[in-house]
């Protein structure tokens, strides 16, 4: 009856009010009581004329604002945004726990919603009870929690402590179970909050291995949030960037997550050195686009603007770290082969070739900095470019190995930096 | 199920008075059972008694009011020992009362589960009466077959016991609804129900009976709770036991009243709910 083209959610100016200052204005009788007062005393005197003195000291917040956007069946949609962009919010309101102020959202379809891990889970009951207790709290009939039930014991790896108490668990292991369980939901659409974040890697692994099977071959529509940019990418085809409780953008998940780390997430930069200073930096393609991360790119370079006072003994160097700040790779064209930033004072352009290795998922930073050759760095940026990597796209491993440093390669292509034209300064 | 509910249109929207709460209830009855077998699973966890405090408490009680009414006060008992008119009394009691307050507390408890799955709210507060059944079945099945040492023997009576159990739920339900809506908005509530709960205990006639009280029979049927202790002492102890028909009406039609309204009041805020809790 129905095709895969219908929209399966279809959301309509949704928007969500709470009131912060007071969040919960009169939490206890008395305060609801002083508050009644004060409103009853404010009614005996004239009101002040410009409204000061106003009984009002809580705030509307718009959590959500004029939403609206449409999902088809199968689709496989991110949203992200930055924290408070209202991306639970909008979550909560599609999984019926909290209503929305104004708007609407139509819905086909048996939703489960894993807003959590282990939502439901009692640590005094064994792992055997609390998967039928989640299973449960999820939506799934008793009779399909049976059915999947020794699929999902085997899944989460914890087959030996099945009768001990959960709360005698690892939070490891706690994770894993609770995981499992709403990995075997069958709902026509899932809704996932940003639940991935937590289990160790090898796991974490596996449940992404998992959800891309199950959008797969069982065609089922899933909500996801996530911060973990490169599972978004993974997952999704399509993305919702929320920014303050409104939609952003709206479409192919690789155009929203550029525009999203562009807009929100690539860090400022700020400081100077005493000779040359760092004064933008980005990843461009060979076309010069800007782009943050590595999705099948051919070649990338990183595009440097150096402000130099003339000093003649200045260089750059570059630093791959993750993003705890261990350095994986270093690149200084001053040290390889002696290369020193025009004597000329100014703003200087330049492109310097990059060839990474393959990296694995996740989020990069690249350090740059100005040295001043004999007495060490000058101007220090660091993660001055934020740089995602998904293992999963195969981009040409062509990258030449020049010298070992610390515990990797370092990354950056031998060529010597390239000005592209000398800005005026 | 999902082949059948995959065309149905859900529209979520402000203010909606939800047309499948109901039908949504009945969806969510395995939620429902799987929510009271935890909170029974879990209620004698890590003690070493278990069960047996099911029965020591109201044991303890039984024993005081015997001595404080029956001997103190010589309340009459008629031609059953008195420890059996206030043990019949403390069962009624005590099934209201642990219900009452799971009731009150049901959604405050549950906090974690409101924030963050949907379900039709009402399951928090039907799930837990299940513990005050469980709970007072224990202490039935430990005292009935004893009854012939206190010269009490069967009758058909005995057979009515349930209605006047689901009697004590509707009053315990009704009530506990009110509170536990209050609840999620003003947390006074938590410290009003075991004020409240005392109070009850000295305006029910759980230490002694109505019967014997005539000029008073009137006044304490005001109490909804009245009619359903007199009613279990009418079904455990035999034969002499007058049933009160007046406290018995008033009973039922608090009840009636206390669930309708407490429905209302908990339907209309229940949207609110994850805001609020």
């Amino acid at each position: 009856m129905s095709t895969a083209n219908d929209p399966v959610i279809r959301a309509n100016g949704l928007a969500k009010r709470y009131q912060i200052g007071r969040a919960q204005p009169h939490d206890t009788l008395r305060d609801a009581f002083a508050h009644r007062m004060r409103h009853f005393w404010q009614r005996l005197r004239p009101k002040p004329a410009d409204g000061s003195g106003s009984r009002s000291r809580t705030e509307d917040f718009w959590a959500l604002q004029d939403v609206s956007f449409e999902v088809r069946r199968g689709e496989v949609v991110g949203i992200v945004g930055r924290n408070g962009a209202g991306k639970s919010t909008l979550l909560k309101v599609l999984s019926r726990i909290t209503e929305p102020t104004r708007g609407s959202v139509a819905i086909r379809g048996r939703v489960a919603s894993l807003l959590e891990v282990g939502t439901g889970f009692h640590p005094e009951l064994t792992g055997r009870e609390n998967i039928f207790l989640n299973g449960a709290v999820l939506g799934m009939p008793r009779a399909e929690i049976r059915r999947k039930f020794d699929e999902i014991v085997a899944f989460s790896e914890v087959e030996r402590f099945l009768d001990t108490p959960v709360k005698r668990y690892s939070s490891g292991m706690y994770v894993r179970l609770a995981f499992s369980v709403a990995a075997h939901l069958q709902p026509d659409i899932l809704i996932v909050d940003e639940v991935l974040a937590v289990g160790d890697l090898q796991f974490q692994r596996k449940c992404l291995g998992k959800m891309r099977d199950v959008t797969r071959t069982e065609g089922r529509t899933i909500l996801f949030v996530s911060h973990q940019l490169s599972a978004i990418r993974q997952l999704t085809s399509r993305c919702l960037l929320l920014s303050q409780g409104r939609i952003e953008a709206d479409g192919p998940t690789l155009e929203v997550l550029d525009r999203y780390v562009r807009a929100e997430e690539q860090p400022e930069i700020t400081g100077s050195g005493r000779h040359a200073s760092i004064r933008e930096a980005g990843l461009v393609t060979e076309q010069g686009l800007r782009v943050t991360g590595l999705h099948g790119e051919n070649r990338l370079w990183l595009e440097v603007v150096v402000e130099t006072d003339g000093h003649p003994h200045s260089s750059l160097e570059c630093f791959l770290t993750d993003l705890d700040g261990t350095r994986l790779g270093l690149y200084s064209p001053g040290h390889f082969t002696g290369w020193r930033l025009p004597p000329i004072a100014g703003r200087h352009r330049f492109r310097l070739p990059l060839s990474l290795p393959p990296l694995a998922t996740g989020r990069f930073g690249i350090d740059v900095c100005t040295t001043d050759h004999g007495s060490g760095p000058d101007h220090y940026v660091p993660n001055a470019v934020l740089l995602d990597s998904s293992s999963l796209i195969n981009f040409p491993a062509k990258w030449e190995l020049r010298k070992e440093y610390a515990a990797g390669y370092f990354i950056l292509d031998a060529g010597d930096p390239r000005p592209v034209s000398p800005s005026p300064a | 199920m999902s082949a059948k509910t995959s065309n149905d249109e859900l529209l979520i929207e402000a203010g909606r008075s939800d047309l499948h709460y109901w039908a949504d209830l009945w969806r969510f009855r395995e939620l429902l059972g799987f929510l009271a077998w935890r909170d029974i699973k879990v209620r004698y966890k890590q003690t070493v008694l278990g069960i047996l405090w099911a029965v020591i408490q109201p044991a303890v009680q039984t024993v005081l009011l015997t001595f404080v009414f029956g001997k103190l006060a010589g309340m009459p008992s008629g031609p059953v020992p008195y420890v059996a008119v206030v043990l019949a009394g403390q069962i009624a009691w005590m099934l209201f009362s642990s219900a009452f307050t799971g009731v009150g507390n049901s959604l405050v408890s549950n906090t974690h589960l409101v924030g963050k799955v949907y379900f039709p709210r009402l399951i928090a507060p039907l799930s837990v009466l299940a513990i005050a059944v469980v709970d007072t079945l224990i202490v039935l099945a430990i005292t009935l077959p004893l009854a012939p040492l206190a010269g009490i023997v069967p009758t058909w009576r005995w057979l009515l016991l349930p209605a006047f159990m689901l009697a004590a739920l509707a009053v315990a339900f009704g009530a506990g609804l009110w509170i536990c809506t209050l609840t999620v908005k003003y947390r006074d509530f938590r410290f009003i129900t075991p004020f409240l709960l005392q109070v009850g205990m000295f305006i029910t006639p759980v230490g002694f009976s109505t019967q014997f009280l005539p000029n008073w029979r009137d006044v304490l049927s005001l109490n909804p709770l009245t009619g359903v202790v007199e009613g279990f002492r009418w079904c455990l102890l035999g034969p002499q036991q007058e049933l009160y028909v007046g406290s018995l009406v008033a009973s039922l039609a608090t009840s009636l009243a206390l669930i309708v309204s407490g429905l209302w009041y908990f339907r209309r805020t229940e949207r609110r709910f994850a805001d609020l809790i």
